[in-house]
């Protein structure tokens, strides 16, 4: 037997000696079931392709994304520009790479601050239950009563617009889906019989909660948030478009929209190239969402 | 007639059977159609109205007892007053009004009207106001300042002696406009001087009445059936259509016969197609960049100068805003009294770098400029960042809503700015007093005037344009004018960069649009369509 | 996602007007952070001092904060919302004006939506795996992938000014404003109510496009949720057991299968109609459309307060209203909630 079967049938094997062989065993099964999901695997290779040109932007950039020449200004497809010029006469296939890394580093940022804090407050209402669980979720109310755009244009408006106050905004808009996401998942496992087990050997409830009950939301929080990774990169754009994101000249691919269709007429490449970025990305992460939720979480296939 | 059946279907397969076009190939004949950016009207009141577009509208409604016309707009004539005097001593002006001219209601033009109207604006204080009551009109004292001697004579007396001609402007403002007394009266709520009602009514004797305004929607005027001139259209509705790019659509699609708020590169692409035509007329307005004073870098001399070469005026004017705005740096607009076409800045990077060394900057320094998020403000800040940049002034772009900037330069928060500056009346002294007088700096300034907003204080200079307003001599007063913007241009924290063009695209068939300096001045009524 | 239930009707009466306030609260202490001054807003940049002092004091601008908002509330309950700025009118006649705009694009997206989506849904989990899943899947992953501003504008570019097919922005051609005195606000029965079909037809021309673009989006939303809850059950027992029993396959698939899943079903399209009555702010920008989300951005935008706490109190309460109501349709259909 060559290396790689010998182990392929340790990952497989059906009774597994250790906890590592099980683990990673039930991690390999998992990726042969995303394998065969030619979408899942394409949404995979364009969110890793996003990834690369994100880090490796000046290797991969032709011009500068903020060198103006006014001069050269709406130019169609060429060979020195291959998407084009914008109306000061930048690079358009330039600013759409930097514009790769504005796009995920927004994504990432609310990520970190939305999936966290939305799975330990899930966890935690679900998990204690009574006024603090009705709170909580009046709040969520609240903040879902809201629509989500216009919550995070109030934010942006009163904070000002820039990246930063962007992420915060649609962080803001985020959160309730994730607590109430992980507080469901609590209320179905928080009365079974291991939670009980560990409760009687004395863990406290921060412990049981950050331990014991948040881990097993994990897979669901994932692929949600696989999932919405497109949907925060179209309330960036969004707020790109309605002129509230990023500050120029930053190539951010919503702002470069907003000002490209002025001339979506005559010069149709100006907002279609961003547009087709956004797209592309949204549909990426949308594919490899998709293919992770039918992985992760079977019963919502 | 549809018929359920039918409407189902042809929902399915709307376009190709349902020809929903055709019906519809040009706008009604009778009917003007414009599209233009409407949402910043917030009132139709003409004593309340300050807005670009408010203003345009109302001065379609109403008329004054002065105006001017667009052909010599540096000469008062009478619109409601048939004559007119002034005392001696500049204080008693006395107008006579034209006979047998009626309101659109058919209620006839009195003395009274004229008296309650100019009562009315002074009482209401709304935002206009100011325009009259800086003569030391206001509400204690204008039943005793503003009276109507008989049928068709106004006296107003005034609390300084200042150059007639400067009055007279003020007067053609749309503040100064006759509503009819009767009407307004009918209509009013407690004392609201009939404002609640007539934000979105007309009682006036202009070529139009209003049929309905919907804010952000459309605006609909109606002829005025007692108005003595021709009025050509019957109907004049203007669309808020907000993106250039969709006037551009409506106009070459036949559903607008004029659009008026295309940028240069939409009309570049009407300027091959001998079935539209462009009609481009000066305005009065300027888009200026300031620095705040307390800025501790922007307020050292050789900065400020620095930076006045620092911007490239000419490709700016060339390739951002070619057609719709001209390169102009004095604070009065061409077209007024005194003003000047001097252009004493251009781009030069070295000059530049060196008055930056001589301030003890060689490395420049870093800086925020605010500026309205819409265009071409959003594309001028990009370029003069990337000019800056060569001579090693860092700007920070900070795009926010128009409002907000305002807010801000009125708080003296910001570093750098730039907004459009459009002269509240025809007069010079309008510019001046804004760009140059500060005569109080300290916070609480009940004069909060642009100089003021950049903590820029000259005492010489607020002199000299007190003594310019009070100047009766026409020549001298225009010498005034021009020492004063020459001065401007060498020392303020201010650089104008850019005079407006107010330009409107429209059907090669439709002419007679009679488009003045400010808004005030932009007429329909002789706009026909063949 | 499933939402909360709460333990009686009783409940509802008593968090639905917290929510509100909750709601307002929020929406209010934005309004007052917002670096624009709501004076400024009225006034504009030229007034006087004394103007500009007389409007503070009108708005009540120099009292503290909870007393503005004390005093905002108790106006609320006797049905006053105050007058917005931009609009110079009672903001109650405003929403009166905007609302059914967004009603009647909402509820046309929506029916287009659900008439598509879920014979769509239904159709991918039964042939789950196959070309016909694989293409509906995708396509509804396009749904979700595509920014709305995106398809609209390439809507616009192909369908009104390529194609001609269909009229531009705007809900109805000028030509024909004033024609229909408003009932219902919403022009289509408007104008069919009073018989004026050149009005419907030209309505009809105009909801067209931002409809379908709205509709899209509905239908991804729609069609992906059915197809889920339907593998659900088309995995359970019962469906394998009338298989056997020799019932006919339509009869398993709708009858069966999809008679079990009409109430989560109900809830979704719910939510997504819910969505669509918020105001779409993009599209309604797009499409020049003056409804909900427009006149609540545009009034954010200018720090018109009362215009935006009266806009999004409708809001809330369309959101709360419809989740209230699936929560009824839960107790009335589903016996494990009762």
């Amino acid at each position: 037997m060559s290396r790689a079967a010998i182990l392929r049938a340790w990952l497989v094997a059906d009774t597994p000696t250790s906890r590592r062989q099980a683990r990673l065993g039930r991690l390999y099964l998992q990726w042969l079931s995303f394998r065969g999901n030619w979408l899942a695997v394409a949404g995979l290779a364009v969110s890793l392709v996003l990834i690369i040109v994100a880090i490796a932007a000046p290797l991969l950039a032709t011009h500068d994304p903020a060198a103006q020449n006014l001069d050269i200004r709406l130019r169609p497809p060429d060979a020195a520009h291959w998407f084009g010029t914008d109306e000061l006469g930048r690079d358009i296939y330039s600013r759409i790479v930097y514009g790769t890394r504005i796009t995920l580093g927004m994504v990432v940022a609310v990520v970190i601050l939305v999936a966290p804090f939305g799975l330990v407050v899930g966890c935690a209402a679900g998990y204690i239950g009574g006024w603090f669980d009705r709170i909580v979720m009046r709040f969520t109310d609240i903040f879902m009563a809201f629509p989500r755009l216009i919550l995070a244009l109030a934010f942006v408006a009163a904070l000002g617009p820039g990246i930063e106050n962007g992420v915060i905004a649609i962080a803001l808009t985020a959160w309730p889906a994730y607590a109430r996401l992980s507080r469901a998942e609590t209320l179905a496992i928080r009365n079974s019989d291991f939670i009980a087990a560990v409760r009687l050997q004395g863990a406290s409830t921060g412990r049981l909660i950050f331990g014991h009950v948040a881990p097993l939301c994990l897979s669901s929080v994932i692929a949600r948030v696989t999932l919405d990774m497109s949907g925060i990169i179209l309330t960036a754009a969004g707020l790109g478009f309605l002129g509230l994101g990023a500050t120029p000249p930053s190539p951010e691919w919503g702002a470069m929209i907003s000002t490209g269709r002025r001339f979506i007429l005559e010069q149709w490449w100006v907002a279609t190239m961003p547009g087709i970025a956004i797209f592309v990305a949204s549909l990426g992460f949308n594919l490899l969402g998709d293919g992770l939720r039918d992985v992760l979480d079977p019963k919502q296939t | 007639m549809i018929r359920r059946r039918t409407f189902a279907s042809s929902l399915l397969a709307a376009p190709a059977i349902w020809p929903l076009r055709d019906a519809l190939a040009q706008t009604p004949r009778d009917t003007l159609v414009m599209a233009a950016q409407l949402d910043d009207i917030i009132s139709l009141d003409p004593h309340e109205s300050f807005e670009f577009k408010g203003n345009e509208t109302t001065t379609n409604i109403y008329e004054k007892l002065l105006t001017t016309h667009n052909t010599a707009p540096d000469k008062i004539v009478g619109e409601l007053a048939e004559s007119w005097e002034v005392s001696s001593d500049s204080l008693t002006h006395t107008f006579r009004l034209k006979t047998g001219r009626k309101f659109a209601s058919g209620n006839p033009i009195t003395a009274k009207d004229a008296e309650y109207s100019l009562r009315r604006a002074v009482t209401l204080n709304k935002t206009p106001a100011f325009i009259l009551t800086q003569f030391g009109l206001n509400a204690q004292n204008a039943t005793q300042m503003i009276r109507a001697t008989d049928e068709r004579t106004v006296v107003i007396t005034i609390g300084e002696p200042i150059s007639p001609s400067f009055f007279h402007y003020c007067l053609s403002a749309n503040v100064g406009a006759i509503v009819d007394s009767k009407i307004v009266e009918a209509n009013k709520q407690g004392d609201d001087w009939g404002n609640g009602w007539l934000k979105t009514h007309s009682a006036g004797s202009g070529p139009y009445t209003l049929r309905a305004w919907r804010a952000s929607e459309t605006v609909t005027l109606e002829a005025n059936p007692h108005y003595p001139g021709k009025v050509q259209n019957r109907r004049v509705v203007t669309r808020h259509v907000a993106e250039p790019a969709s006037q551009l659509l409506l106009l070459q699609r036949g559903d607008v016969d004029i659009a008026r708020n295309l940028g240069p590169d939409q009309l570049k692409s009407l300027a091959s197609d001998s079935a539209y035509k462009v009609q481009r007329s000066r305005k009065a307005a300027v888009i200026y960049m300031c620095m705040n004073q307390r800025h501790p870098e922007l307020a050292k001399p050789k900065v400020r100068e620095a930076l006045k070469f620092a911007i490239d005026y000419d490709a700016i004017q060339r390739n951002i805003v070619s057609t719709t705005y001209d390169v102009h740096q004095a604070f009065l607009p061409l077209g007024f009294l005194g003003a000047i076409d001097d252009k004493p800045f251009r781009f030069d990077p070295a000059r530049a770098k060196a008055l930056l060394a001589e301030a003890g900057l060689p490395n420049g320094f870093t800086v925020t400029l605010d500026y309205s998020h819409i265009q071409p403000w959003a594309d001028i800040a990009q370029a003069i960042q990337a000019t800056f940049a060569q001579v090693g002034v860092k700007l920070t772009l900070q795009p926010g809503e128009q409002r907000q900037v305002i807010t801000r330069m009125r708080a003296r928060q910001h570093e750098m700015l730039m907004l459009y500056w459009s002269p509240d009346y025809m007069d010079p002294h309008s510019n001046t007093e804004a760009f140059v007088s500060n005569p109080d700096n300290s916070d609480n300034a009940r004069a909060k005037t642009l100089a003021w907003r950049n903590s820029w204080s000259v005492p010489e200079l607020n002199a000299k344009v007190a003594a310019a307003v009070r100047e009766r001599d026409a020549e001298k007063r225009a010498e005034m004018y021009i020492e004063l913007q020459r001065e401007h241009q060498r020392s303020s924290p201010f650089m104008i960069l850019l005079q407006a063009i107010e330009v409107a695209a429209m059907r090669a068939s439709v002419s007679g649009l009679d488009i003045g300096p400010i808004n005030d001045r932009i007429y329909y009524r002789e706009t026909t369509k063949t | 996602m499933r939402r909360t239930r709460l333990a009686s009707f009783g409940g509802w009466l008593v968090t639905l007007p917290l929510t509100l306030l909750g709601l307002l609260l929020v929406t209010f202490l934005i309004g007052r952070v917002m670096p624009i001054d709501p004076v400024i807003a009225i006034v504009g940049d030229q007034a006087s001092a004394d103007v500009y002092e007389r409007v503070r004091l009108e708005l009540g601008l120099d009292r503290p904060l909870y007393e503005q908002f004390f005093r905002y509330c108790t106006a609320i309950l006797s049905g006053n919302f105050g007058r917005s700025v931009m609009t110079s009118r009672p903001v109650l006649e405003d929403i009166t004006r905007f609302f059914p705009a967004t009603l009647e694009l909402a509820t046309i997206a929506t029916i287009l939506g659900v008439a598509a989506g879920i014979p769509a849904g239904v159709l991918a989990a039964v042939r789950q795996g196959g070309k016909i899943d694989q293409a509906i899947r995708f396509l509804t992953l396009i749904g979700h992938s595509v920014p709305v501003f995106v398809l609209g504008l390439v809507g616009l570019l192909v369908f009104y000014a390529k194609l001609h097919l269909v009229p531009g922005p705007g809900r109805i051609n000028v030509a024909f404003d004033d024609i229909v005195t408003p009932v219902t606000g919403m022009l289509l029965i408007d104008s069919a109510m009073q018989g004026e079909w050149e009005v419907f037809r030209d309505a009809v021309g105009h909801i067209l496009l931002p409809a379908g673009v709205l509709a899209y989006f509905s239908l991804a939303y729609i069609a992906r949720m059915t197809r889920a809850f339907m593998l659900e059950q088309l995995r359970q027992e019962y469906i394998t057991t009338a298989r056997v029993k020799g019932m006919s396959e339509a009869r398993v698939v709708w009858r069966h299968a999809f008679g079990n899943i009409t109430v989560p079903l109900i809830t979704v399209i719910a939510l997504s109609y819910a969505g669509l009555l918020e105001g779409s702010v993009l599209t309604e920008t797009i499409f020049s459309w003056p409804g909900l989300g427009q006149y609540l951005t545009v009034s954010l935008l200018n720090a018109d307060m009362n215009a935006v706490l009266g806009a999004t109190l409708v809001v809330g309460a369309v959101y709360l209203g419809l989740n209230l109501a699936c929560d009824l349709i839960y107790r009335v259909v589903d016996p494990r909630t009762r």
